[in-house]
């Protein structure tokens, strides 16, 4: 608005070749060319490998992958149709789906409760706690394996079953007992930024915690849950120990990075089908990557705070 | 304050139950069919998995007992954590006898005298087999498949071109070195990075060293920790390989230490078959013919490659070879799993995976003719006739000192004067482990 | 199509009824206890209702994580009997400074501290910055993110690759080796078993795997802003660069110190990469690793605990300097 406004009633726009403007010009080029040449040099290690995932084994171990990108060329599909027929390989995207979704939603939920008191209520050692919280997270999760092992036996022992070792309300618990930290922490410091005023207005108008919460706070938290959901999603469709532990890696139950490390045998031999896997098993997470990216936009806030 | 949030917060409660109660269970973990299943975890995946699943399916199909294989390579983990956590897999594969004592000792492991016809067992496999898979006195675990180490691979016509002799002795093997090295070639190509394990490569080389050199009684008195790394046999060992191998400054094996550590081990052998040859013998294990198939100059059995056995060191231990394999334990005894481990060391179970290749039995009932090709026969063959088997130290050693012994052949190829040093602290590790 | 079938009776029942019922059971306890709350007098309900908003999450933590790790720093004092110990653990740990293993990763988590920390941060704050200025934001933003995609298995897979050597004189099969070869005529190097290197290779592919993490968040942070402010600060004739140190970057510092504690948390955590790719061996071990290894390979349960409690001690400092930011947001406010 201001800006379009500005330029109608500066003078005349001065020549492209006059200093200030090309100033402006080449400093427009170089950052196109900074963020151009950051992306292509990131994207090279993933070019590497997806050209070698179209690469037999012994090419991949005889040449570099850019060799490939010249003739002869020596493409294969094998690894992929390898990869897509393997055994079981549906039913361990639907074990992944069905680990990873509850798996994000319920941490996301907690958390999200959690750090609306954590940053907009006052109680006794709110700070000590949140400090002890946000510590957790070094917590290696192999010491955790153990006793909380011991601790779904026995609580498969007393549910009959229903929640215990090879269960997957197990492995949901699991994550979201560890990925609660990392929740809090990120929502908290999202809660905490909304400007105060906001809260003001509200109790002026009469609104009680829960209308706050649920017609405020949470609309205007969007960004910060869809990267907290994009996060969660990732590192639990990404995990392999955590599930291979409380779920177990047999058949019925394995998910995707289970079936995918079973491609290789105990020797090594068969990564050459790692290449093709990371990419399929990419794809979902992806997915979910761009649906919740609508959500990044600037301008919720816009118009919500008066004065 | 209006209504709404308490009509909100029934109507939320109500259907939050109703959501829930309205899904039956999914899956569950045990079966109530007849057969029941056995849960079986191991290291085996790929080729491997597919040919162990070949191997149970007849089981599965007589006795409708599902067997539920789980493999990973994080085996050591994921056993640990479910044996302490008293949540163990009916039956697991072990890494070695090493850790197959230790769960003996701790009790985890259910004896397998009364579950296995030892009759049977007794005349169908060597009595090393038997005695392998015991520990004091009671048998714990079998063998699924073997393999054999200490087989140099060779190029037959590479050495043909060069009119090189196959040594018989290890005078044989110095002289056969030295022509090849006085040719400004290479002899040998080896490889050491395999993950976790990475240095496994040079660890058999030193223990088949020790063997071939210092007998069956320091090499055992070595494994069981009651012989120390810094006496003179185990030192002579690492300092004969030291020499063979990197000689004056690496000069004796393809790329170097560097490209030695930086190398697959499946990837080592490549040299052998390129023009001119960048090196012409590599030791290991029977296993390496599956990745010589894979490189890309698609090398030949038998025509391309051949092998022959690492020559004795010692005439007073003539015969003398490291043999290694897969051993399973049973950790909870139930009726399905005793049926499975029984039966998977029947001759009619071993059969089924030596026919699909890449296994070696130790039943001697599996007929020769069982194997894919002449180059699995005639390594079977060897194992039979070897007068001298000795299971691989390292496997036989607990983990930490395995481990130890792994890192320090990589360490020993990064700078071989740092030999006394590296061998008191496995002396250190050793102290600690056992 | 029986997988269909599978997935429409067997898994879709119990995925739809956690993503409907979780988030409503939660909101009916939630509500339900607020109506408990309202019959408290006024000055009460303050008292009562954090707990209950905080509860489900510290009951988690508390089952998840305490129980764990007090278990663990009790079994750290314990020898491999059981017996109390003392610190014989953590004199195992900690013995041959500065050659032992645990000095060794304690010098490489400092590396992964320094620089993993600060390059994830300093790329992830002016990718999110820079690419705020152009339209093909959301393309490059996915494609900086996509690494993030990878397992770690996949992970160790390209950097493997990556790094490969081949001796000098041979075809390079690396990407970085023949990078150094043609455009620098150097020789190849090692880089994962090479001492002078090793770390930061993987340093360097942890980096790349984990910016995409450090951009999404410091752009939503970014995207925060309101624009009025930026207009107004464009309109007062300010410069891109003052606009970025006085508004943006003060604005965005809550979020920087979230980040970058996240970032140092998991720096000391380090554990993935590593495993995966050289398993500690060439002197790049780090202290979760070690404990990994200490409990299941040399299967000691007090070792282990040490180097847990090594970490833990490690993360005080960090917290130290949260408290700080904590006190000087609260006179703010």
């Amino acid at each position: 608005m201001s800006v379009a406004q500005e330029r109608l009633s500066a003078p005349v726009a001065k020549a492209w070749y006059a200093p200030e403007q090309l100033t402006e010009r080449i400093s427009g080029l170089a950052l196109h060319v900074a963020i151009i040449g950051i992306t292509v040099a990131w994207l090279v290690p993933t070019v590497g490998l997806f050209v070698s995932s179209f690469r037999s084994l012994g090419d991949i171990q005889a040449s570099g992958w850019w060799s490939a990108l010249s003739p002869p060329f020596r493409f294969t599909l094998d690894n992929y149709s390898s990869v897509i027929q393997t055994n079981g390989l549906g039913t361990a995207l639907l074990n992944s789906f069905m680990i990873t979704i509850p798996a994000t939603i319920i941490p996301t939920t907690i958390a999200a409760f959690a750090a609306y008191a954590f940053s907009w209520m006052r109680f006794p050692f709110r700070n000590w706690i949140f400090l002890a919280l946000v510590g957790l997270l070094v917590v290696p999760l192999q010491v955790t394996f153990i006793p909380l092992l011991s601790m779904f036996r026995a609580l498969g022992d007393m549910t009959g079953g229903f929640i215990g070792n090879g269960t997957f309300p197990a492995v949901w618990l699991a994550h979201t007992g560890y990925g609660l930290p990392f929740s809090i922490y990120l929502l908290s410091n999202f809660f905490r930024a909304l400007p105060s005023d906001l809260f003001e207005s509200a109790e002026i108008d009469g609104a009680g915690t829960l209308t706050v919460f649920f017609r405020i706070i949470l609309p205007l938290s969007v960004p910060a849950l869809a990267s907290l959901v994009i996060f969660q999603f990732l590192w639990v469709w990404n995990d392999l120990l955590v599930a291979l532990i409380y779920l177990g890696g047999t058949e019925q139950v394995a998910p995707l990075t289970v079936k995918i490390t079973s491609l290789v045998n105990s020797l090594g031999q068969g990564y050459q089908l790692l290449t093709a896997a990371a990419f399929l098993s990419m794809i979902v997470p992806l997915i979910v990557f761009f649906s919740l990216q609508r959500f990044f936009v600037r301008g919720i806030l816009a118009g919500s705070v008066k004065g | 304050m209006d209504g709404r949030p308490l009509v909100k917060g029934i109507g939320l409660l109500v259907l939050s139950v109703l959501a829930l109660v309205a899904c039956a269970p999914g899956s569950s973990s045990s079966n109530t069919t007849t057969g029941g299943s056995v849960n079986v975890l191991g290291t085996w995946g790929g080729d491997e998995q597919a040919s162990f699943l070949a191997m149970v399916k007849p089981f599965t199909d007589q006795t409708g007992i599902k067997v539920n294989y789980e493999g990973t390579r994080d085996i050591n983990a994921v056993l640990t954590t479910r044996v302490q956590a008293g949540n163990p897999p009916e039956l697991a594969g072990l890494p070695g006898p090493g850790q197959m004592f230790q769960f003996a000792k701790d009790n985890k492991l259910v004896a397998l005298d009364n579950v296995l016809d030892m009759g049977a067992m007794n005349s169908q496999y060597s009595s090393n087999w038997v005695k392998l898979g015991q520990y004091n006195g009671k048998t714990y675990s079998i063998f699924i498949k073997t393999s054999l180490k200490g087989l140099v691979w060779y190029d037959p016509k590479n050495f043909a071109a060069k009119s090189y002799q196959v040594p018989t002795s290890w005078d044989q093997l110095q002289s056969l070195q030295g022509q090849i090295a006085s040719s400004g070639a290479k002899p040998w190509c080896i490889g050491l990075s395999s993950g976790s394990a990475s240095g496994w490569p040079g660890s058999d080389w030193v223990k088949e060293i020790v063997l071939s050199q210092s007998g069956p009684t320091v090499y055992n008195a070595w494994w069981s920790g009651k012989q120390k790394w810094s006496t003179p046999e185990i030192k002579k060992a690492w300092q004969t390989w030291g020499q063979m191998i990197l000689g004056a400054n690496g000069a004796n094996v393809y790329g170097g230490p560097q490209y030695m550590a930086a190398t697959a081990f499946g990837d080592a052998g490549q040299p052998l078959f390129t023009s001119p040859p960048g090196c012409y013998m590599h030791n290991q294990g029977s296993f390496m013919n599956s990745f010589f198939d894979a490189y890309s100059t698609k090398p030949q059995t038998g025509v391309d490659y051949k092998f022959f056995a690492l020559p004795d060191i010692n005439s007073q231990y003539t015969g003398a070879r490291v043999v290694a394999g897969d051993l399973f334990g049973m950790f909870k005894d139930t009726p399905q799993a005793r049926a499975l481990i029984k039966y998977l060391t029947t001759p009619a179970a071993q059969d089924i995976w030596v026919k699909r290749g890449g296994a070696i039995s130790p039943n001697k009932n599996v007929s020769f003719s069982d194997y894919p090709d002449d180059l699995s026969r005639s390594i079977a063959q060897s194992m039979i006739n070897t007068k001298l088997p000795e299971f691989d130290a390292g496997d036989l050693m607990p983990s930490a000192m395995q481990t130890a012994y792994w890192k320090a052949v990589l360490d020993f190829v990064g700078d071989q004067s740092k030999l006394d040093s590296i061998l008191a602290t496995l002396d250190k590790v050793q102290a600690d482990s056992y | 199509m029986d997988i269909l079938i599978t997935f429409l009776t067997g898994y879709l029942p119990w995925i739809i009824g956690v993503l409907i019922g979780v988030p409503a059971l939660l909101a009916a306890y939630i509500i339900g206890f607020e109506f408990v709350i309202r019959l408290l007098p006024q000055e009460r309900q303050g008292w009562v209702r954090p707990w209950v908003w905080v509860g489900p999450a510290l009951a988690f933590v508390a089952v998840f994580l305490v129980y764990p790790t007090i278990g663990t720093v009790i079994v750290s004092l314990e020898d491999k009997q059981g017996n109390f110990a003392g610190l014989l653990n953590f004199q195992h740990v900690l013995a041959d400074f500065p050659t032992g293993d645990g000095w060794i990763s304690i010098r490489d988590n400092l590396y992964w501290l320094i620089l993993y920390t600060g390059f994830v941060l300093l790329f992830g704050v002016l990718l999110a910055v820079l690419t705020d200025r152009v339209p093909y934001e959301t393309p490059v933003k996915s494609l900086i993110f996509m690494p993030m995609a990878i397992s770690f298995v996949a992970l160790g897979v390209i950097w493997t690759f990556m790094y490969s050597y081949q001796p000098p004189g041979a075809p390079q099969t690396g990407t970085m080796n023949s990078l150094l070869t043609t455009l620098f005529h150097a020789q190849p190097i090692t880089w994962l078993q090479d001492k002078r290197v090793n770390n930061f290779a993987l340093i360097l592919a942890a980096i790349w795997g984990q910016t995409g993490f450090a951009m999404v968040i410091l752009s939503a942070a970014l995207k925060g802003i309101p624009g009025e402010l930026l207009e107004a600060a464009r309109v007062d004739g300010a410069g891109e660069i003052t606009i970025f140190r006085r508004v943006i970057f003060p604005l965005m510092m809550p979020t920087i110190t979230v980040v970058g504690t996240t970032l140092v948390i998991f720096s000391l955590k380090a554990f993935d990469v590593v495993y995966v790719m050289t398993q500690g061996n060439y002197e790049t071990n780090v202290l979760a690793n070690k404990a990994y290894l200490e409990l299941f390979t040399a299967f000691n349960k007090g070792r282990s605990g040490a180097v847990a409690v090594i970490l833990l001690l490690a993360v005080i400092p960090v917290l130290i300097f949260n408290m700080r930011q904590f006190r000087t947001v609260e006179a703010r406010r």
